[in-house]
């Protein structure tokens, strides 16, 4: 009777997850029969609360969320309840430890303490083997929403803590969460003139960071693949600048293109087929795709400028680039294929770094003025421009999957000497509320977010 | 990495320029090494004569990759030397201030070095002497954040290779 439909789209995109070696099976719950009937449209509309984005921006939605349990138990509700604070659009409520554990809630004390929502879990198994079911009610219907038993070994809770997270972002906003992702960046340390750059991963709250390169060489600029555990970068490897192609299994690189000059800027395109990038051209920089079967190259641009930074938009039919054709450096968009290309940034001061939102409807960017860098978003017809934050320096802006929340560098001013300088990561809404830091284990810069894991 | 070998001591000292992805950023700050004396401990043809009794760099406006005066007799004095050594090759890197993205001034960098290149081409070095990079904003020579800092790592820096 009860397997809830909404179980079959977290079922398609995580049910078998394995790609990345993880090995969580999810299952649906049969919903506990005291439990209100549920209705048949649960699994198309937003959860029960029908609580838009915008709302919740200036309403963050009140979640109870019992601990799971004593261990593991107890740090997942941690990390579920951190992202869901993190994200600005839910309030975790403060929930005795004696209320966890299974069974229909006690709607009626729930309701009392302010909750719209609660994230029920258990766990059981240890270390080889855990089990965690899950539930997600709306409090004051006592309407089951969600309910999911994962099964992983030990070592994944972190992951399936996340995963979680995002079936209660995506059930009660109706958007698909973005907390089951990675940031790739690049690691910074020792003295200015001469940085130790890493190439480094880590979760996006910040868990788990790992460096992939080993700080010889200057590196720059990850990207991830859109579906691939793939990264593409730039390495200053025997000191020639050049992409690169780095697989986050094997660790394996590979150099991507044959360029007489420096290749830089790579950014997949939406199908994963292929490589938009930049390489210079006598004093120039040109735009080429390179496709990734037949590694076949093509010149996109050949203004005899500097044409550089380019994104593709969500459908691949277009590309946003950053180009100082016109005197100085602005954002144009061409078509995939190269062409004619119109400008859409007209403000003051300079503009580049453009990344074309997941949701196709914003283009984000960074201006340079004379106060300062600040990061913004318009609209990809050039209208619209909002600034969501300022610094001496904030530039390479990246999206989380579903368009909501840019991450970026943010770099303080250096004193003589090089005293006071820092580069660390941030995050901001789209609505320009909610900025806060990325923690990282030393300075960081270039941020990408990646795709869902899926 | 190729270095001509000019002698023990000149190998020594293109050695010590070359190691690993060091930058060629390795000059005095004030790069005004043309203005000295020369010096009886640099090698002729060495990386240090270069910088005490040529010149080792340019340097830009903002923004710019126009070769001033200036930056044209520094260039001027470099042809000349490089013509006094012709076993000699050289990298040139280009450097920003960070007052640009990341990725524009990778592409800014090489636009200076490519600037400072055509320019000694243009006085007779052969193309094939002289490499080219850019490291963008990543090496600056000074690292402050004032006007005058900003000044120092707008630049284009010659170095033996």
């Amino acid at each position: 009777m009860s397997f809830l439909t909404s179980d079959r789209s977290v079922l398609s995109r995580r049910g078998l997850i394995g790609a990345a070696g993880a090995g969580i099976a999810a299952l649906p719950l049969q919903a506990l029969a005291q439990a209100p009937a549920p209705q048949g449209g649960q699994g198309a509309g937003p959860g029960g609360a029908e609580i838009t984005v915008d709302q919740a921006r200036t309403a963050p939605i009140p979640i109870a969320i019992p601990s799971f349990g004593p261990g593991i138990g107890e740090q997942m509700t941690q990390v579920i309840s951190n992202d869901l604070a993190g994200c600005g659009l839910f309030r975790p409520l403060s929930v005795a430890a004696s209320a966890g554990g299974g069974g229909v809630p006690d709607f009626d004390s729930y309701k009392a303490m302010g909750a719209q929502a609660i994230a029920q879990g258990t766990t059981s198994g240890s270390g080889g083997s855990v089990r965690v079911e899950f539930r997600l009610w709306n409090a004051l219907t006592g309407q089951q929403l969600q309910g999911t038993a994962y099964t992983t070994s030990g070592g994944n809770w972190r992951r399936i803590a996340h995963i979680i997270a995002d079936v209660i972002y995506e059930r009660m906003l109706g958007d698909k969460g973005y907390f089951d992702t990675r940031i790739a960046f690049v690691s910074l340390n020792g003295p200015r003139s001469h940085a130790i750059t890493r190439l480094a991963i880590m979760d996006q709250d910040g868990a788990n960071t790992r460096m992939l390169t080993s700080g010889q060489w200057l590196v720059k600029t990850p990207r991830f693949h859109p579906t691939r555990d793939e990264i593409a970068f730039m390495s200053y490897a025997e000191n020639r600048p050049r992409v690169y192609l780095f697989d986050l299994g094997s660790g394996r690189q590979e150099v991507l293109g044959e360029f007489a000059g420096i290749s830089f800027a790579p950014r997949f395109s939406p199908d994963g087929s292929s490589v938009v990038m930049s390489a210079t051209r006598g004093g120039g920089s040109d735009i080429y795709v390179v496709d990734l079967g037949s590694r076949a190259t093509r010149r996109l641009t050949s203004s005899g400028a500097i044409d550089t930074s380019p994104c593709y938009s969500p459908d691949g039919s277009q590309i946003v680039f950053n180009s100082d054709r016109g005197g100085s450096p602005q954002l144009y968009i061409m078509g995939a294929n190269g062409g004619d290309a119109r400008r859409i940034s007209y403000g003051s001061g300079q503009y580049g770094s453009p990344v074309w939102s997941p949701r196709g409807d914003l283009i984000a960017f960074t201006r340079i003025g004379s106060g300062g860098f600040s990061i913004g978003v318009m609209a990809p017809d050039g209208t619209g421009e909002r600034i969501l934050t300022k610094g001496f320096t904030v530039e390479s802006p990246t999206f989380c999957p579903n368009g909501r929340v840019l991450a970026y560098c943010r770099q303080t001013a250096a004193g003589a000497g090089g005293a006071g300088f820092s580069s660390s990561l941030a995050q901001i809404d789209i609505a320009g509320f909610n900025e806060r830091v990325i923690a990282t284990p030393g300075g960081a810069q270039a941020p990408a977010w990646s795709p869902l894991k899926g | 990495m190729k270095f001509k070998i000019l002698g023990a001591l000149a190998l020594v000292a293109a050695v010590a320029a070359c190691s690993d992805d060091k930058s060629a950023n390795t000059g005095t700050a004030s790069g005004l090494g043309a203005t000295s004396a020369p010096t009886g401990a640099a090698v002729p043809g060495s990386e240090a004569d270069l910088v005490a009794n040529v010149g080792d760099r340019v340097y830009f406006a903002l923004a710019q990759n126009t070769l001033s005066p200036e930056a044209q007799a520094t260039l001027d004095r470099q042809a000349a030397w490089l013509a006094r050594y012709p076993q000699v090759t050289v990298q040139i890197a280009g450097n920003c201030d960070d007052r640009g993205t990341d990725e524009y001034n990778i592409a800014l960098g090489n636009r200076r070095a490519n600037a400072a290149r055509d320019y000694l081409v243009a006085k007779g070095v052969a193309a094939d002497r002289i490499t080219t990079i850019s490291y963008g904003k990543d090496r600056p020579t000074a690292t402050g954040d004032d006007e005058q800092a900003w000044a120092q790592n707008r630049n284009a820096i010659t170095s033996v290779r």
